[in-house]
């Protein structure tokens, strides 16, 4: 920041970490889509840094995510290519027998798999087995715990666990250059 | 150049390379502080990943094959060629433009070594590349990945240790060391790879294997890879109170893998499929092999699963209608890889060697048996006698020796390279080897457990460079070969024959690094100005030669032909054609390579005499 001039290098080490920080923490996402309207000429905040704290204006109103595209898009490409995610998904399976499906299903689910652990760390939001009774604290997140049922009364809460829950604690993405075109999720093979 | 803040070792392998590193600065005694660093590289055109292994594949893409900037990294964007996974995946679909395997063309004695020959069957217009350009390419990405990892820690400032099968002769060692200090390698070491493995076990156990081994102990190392197959024995001794470890033997060049018996894998199960009809093509038979290296290690892991499903799948985007489905049973596995690769053989068993057909094509020498236990009955029937020197010297009687042996015998048993993530492979082996060994009358070995079969020897090297400095304990042992020129005998020539020739011995068995061999007395005649060639041999058993013994007869288990060597004296101050005698001298480097140096008589001049590489010379 205290050089004006960022080398193309530079840049691009900044393109990156500022991508993941997006990704991951959606305070930095807010800053740099109001710098990004030119609300707050903020200096450029540091690739990968803290949360940038910003001026807060006022009570802002709440600040609508955009999904990006790209993050999806490479997903969808390394899906189809470790899995054959989409060719599976977009075939009409309805005049195979099971035992064709099936024998495809497993290419899909083995490489789905292969795909997802290695490029995120997927952990059970609860560690209690599903079925087993908890307590919900006062104060509890309402993002990682979902209630359901007769939803009455103050914290704590007892219930049984249903569904365990996933989060992700790591994500590993390959970083993509510049003039990766992440649209094109599996090339078409011209074999000469 | 300041103090090097980390010792960095590099695992440059047939398939895959791997960077390990010490902080030296953080590190004491037994209690290493130790990283293996993920290698940036592109995994897919104009995506990059940090993986713990860089595979050692070189992908020479055609120039409108990619946009502009599929091939940029972090920390360039001129790169014309990709290493690593994507050359890798890449170079599955379009094998012409891939160079795999360069670590094996580079100790091929049949190639010239730094001609542009790689790929092998690549058409004309594909700029080829020679097998040491591309190891300069695998440890310049190595180093580049460093510095843009640890940019306060340049990399040519470390301690580097760079591994090398133990097997490697002089010619492959030395072109090693060169393509390292092409590189931009500063100060490098060459380690023998069942060694890094050793030090790797050595140091996991954080004291603890001075416990598991005990003096008198004679360690085999089975150090299986992707590509190759090497052997080493280290001893047990006790000096002065302090285990010390001796390298003893290491064994032949075995061009024999993991991928080998993948690869076999895949073509039994192609003839089945033939057989009902399906003819796999060249692409579903890689799809096939990397199907099969995955139901091997299921069938290897899990002795209750009796076949596994394999799915090839289409190439087109109808993936269930056009996909091939079989599957590799219990019964395939057993035949091919534990009865191909492992028979169990008696300790009388050798190898099979056929004579090659009259024009064989130029490709990698690979074994012709696939028996890894009849290489290594071979190898341990060849070094019966490989203890009594030490014995003699420096282990003072502390070696369990039995007169009677017919092979030598190793009382523990280390393994290293990811086929061992078998249990059935471990105990085919250790059952085959005891079995020798209660013939023999010996006690069975045992097997030393905890070792970390796929990262072993970049972390064993990294270990090394910390333990060189004075921190652990070493591993000697020098060179593990004695090494010969060939002089032709003074006697009447007889019509039709060659003249024999004898062997004198230039640098004898165990030179550690940094040594030199005393002068022989011998002299041999240069001719000024033109390059000279002498024949020049290697042995593994004959421990007790001295510089200038001289060898009339020879067995051919005892004296290995290796490549010529070539000397030339350059004219200054001589008149060309003029002969002058003189003395081969021999040392050892630092960096672990064999120098022969030629000092004409009465002066101080050394010039120095090259390993022939251009593969002339078969051995």
């Amino acid at each position: 920041m205290t050089e004006p001039n960022v080398s193309l290098l530079g840049r691009l080490s900044l393109a990156f970490g500022t991508f993941f920080s997006i990704l991951g923490d959606g305070d930095f996402a807010a800053s740099v889509l109001r710098l990004r309207s030119g609300a707050a000429p903020t200096p450029a905040p540091a690739p990968a840094a803290a949360p940038v704290a910003a001026p807060a204006p006022a009570p802002a109103p709440v600040v609508i995510k955009e999904a990006t595209p790209e993050a999806a898009l490479q997903l969808l490409g390394l899906l189809q290519r470790d899995a054959r995610f989409i060719d599976f998904v977009e075939e009409d399976i309805a005049k195979y027998s099971d035992a064709d499906i099936g024998a495809a299903a497993r290419l899909v689910h083995d490489g789905c798999r292969a795909t997802l652990r290695e490029h995120f760390t997927i952990q059970p939001v609860r560690d209690e087995a599903e079925g087993s009774r908890v307590t919900i604290n006062e104060g509890f997140d309402a993002t990682a715990i979902r209630l359901t049922g007769n939803v009455v009364g103050k914290a704590p809460f007892s219930g049984s666990i249903s569904h365990r829950g996933w989060r992700v604690a790591d994500v590993r993405l390959p970083k993509l250059t510049q003039s990766h075109d992440a649209t094109v999720l599996a090339p078409a093979e011209v074999e000469l | 150049m300041s103090d090097p803040r980390y010792s960095i070792g590099i695992d440059l392998g047939t398939t895959h390379c791997a960077l390990s590193y010490v902080d030296l600065a953080a590190s004491d005694g037994e209690k290493t502080e130790q990283q293996v660093m993920p290698v940036t590289q592109l995994t897919a055109p104009g995506a990059i990943e940090d993986l713990d292994l860089l595979p050692s594949f070189l992908y020479l893409p055609h120039e409108s094959e990619l946009t502009p900037g599929d091939l940029a990294l972090p920390w360039t964007g001129e790169r014309t060629f990709a290493v690593g996974e994507m050359a890798r995946s890449r170079g599955a679909g379009t094998p012409i433009r891939l160079v795999s395997s360069a670590k094996s063309w580079l100790c091929h004695p049949g190639v010239d070594r730094r001609a542009a020959i790689l790929p092998s069957d690549a058409p004309p217009e594909v700029a080829r590349v020679s097998p040491l350009e591309s190891s300069v390419r695998y440890l310049t990405h190595l180093r580049e990945a460093w510095n843009h990892a640890h940019p306060e820690a340049p990399f040519d400032q470390q301690e580097i240790t760079v591994t090398i099968p133990a097997s490697f002769d002089p010619a492959a060692r030395e072109l090693t060391a060169e393509a390292a200090n092409a590189a931009g390698y500063g100060q490098m070491t060459l380690l023998e790879e069942p060694q890094a493995a050793l030090y790797s076990w050595i140091q996991k156990s954080t004291g603890g294997w001075r416990k598991q081994v005990k003096v008198g102990d004679i360690i085999l190392v089975v150090d299986v890879g992707g590509g190759t197959t090497d052997l080493s024995l280290i001893a047990v001794i006790e000096r002065e109170g302090n285990l010390e470890l001796h390298r003893v033997a290491v064994g032949d060049h075995i061009l024999l893998g993991g991928d080998n018996m993948d690869l076999a894998l895949a073509h039994v199960v192609a003839r089945k499929l033939a057989s009902h009809g399906t003819q796999a093509d060249p692409w579903q038979l890689r799809a096939l092999t990397y199907a099969c290296r995955g139901a091997k290690e299921t069938l290897l892991s899990d002795p209750s699963t009796d076949a596994v499903p394999l799915v090839v799948p289409s190439r087109g985007s109808k993936l269930i209608g056009g996909s091939i489905r079989t599957e590799l049973t219990r019964d395939e596995l057993t035949q091919t890889i534990l009865e191909g690769f492992f028979p169990q053989v008696d300790s009388s068993a050798r190898p099979m060697t056929r004579t090659r057909a009259g024009l064989t094509q130029l490709g990698l020498p690979y074994a012709q048996d696939a028996g890894i236990t009849r290489h290594l009955a071979a190898f341990l029937g060849r070094q019966v006698a490989a203890l009594a020197e030490l014995q003699g010297t420096q282990a003072l009687g502390q070696l369990p020796l039995e007169a009677s042996a017919t092979f030598l015998h190793p009382t523990a048993v280390l393994f290293n390279g990811g086929v061992f993530k078998s249990p059935l492979l471990v105990d085919r082996i250790m059952s085959t080897l005891n079995g020798w060994l209660t013939a023999d009358g010996a006690a069975p070995a045992r097997l030393l457990e905890g070792a970390d079969l796929d990262l072993a020897v970049a972390r064993g090297a990294a270990y090394y460079g910390y333990v060189k400095r004075g921190r652990g304990v070493r591993i000697r042992g020098g060179t593990a070969r004695a090494y010969y020129v060939a002089i032709e005998s003074a006697m009447p020539a007889v019509p039709g024959m060659e003249p024999p020739i004898s062997a004198l011995c230039v640098a004898p068995f165990g030179m550690e690094e940094g040594t030199d061999a005393p002068l022989p007395e011998q002299e041999f005649g240069l001719v000024v100005g033109e390059p000279v060639h002498f024949r020049f041999f290697g042995s593994s058993v004959r421990r007790l030669d001295q510089v200038g013994t001289m060898l009339d007869y020879w067995s051919p288990e005892e004296l290995q032909e290796l490549e010529e060597i070539e000397a030339s004296l350059p004219a200054e101050g001589r008149t060309v054609g003029e002969v002058v005698p003189v003395k081969l001298h021999a040392r050892v480097t630092e960096a672990g390579t064999l120098e022969l140096e030629a000092i004409p008589r009465g002066t101080n001049e050394r010039w120095k005499v090259e390993f022939d590489v251009r593969g002339g010379a078969q051995g």
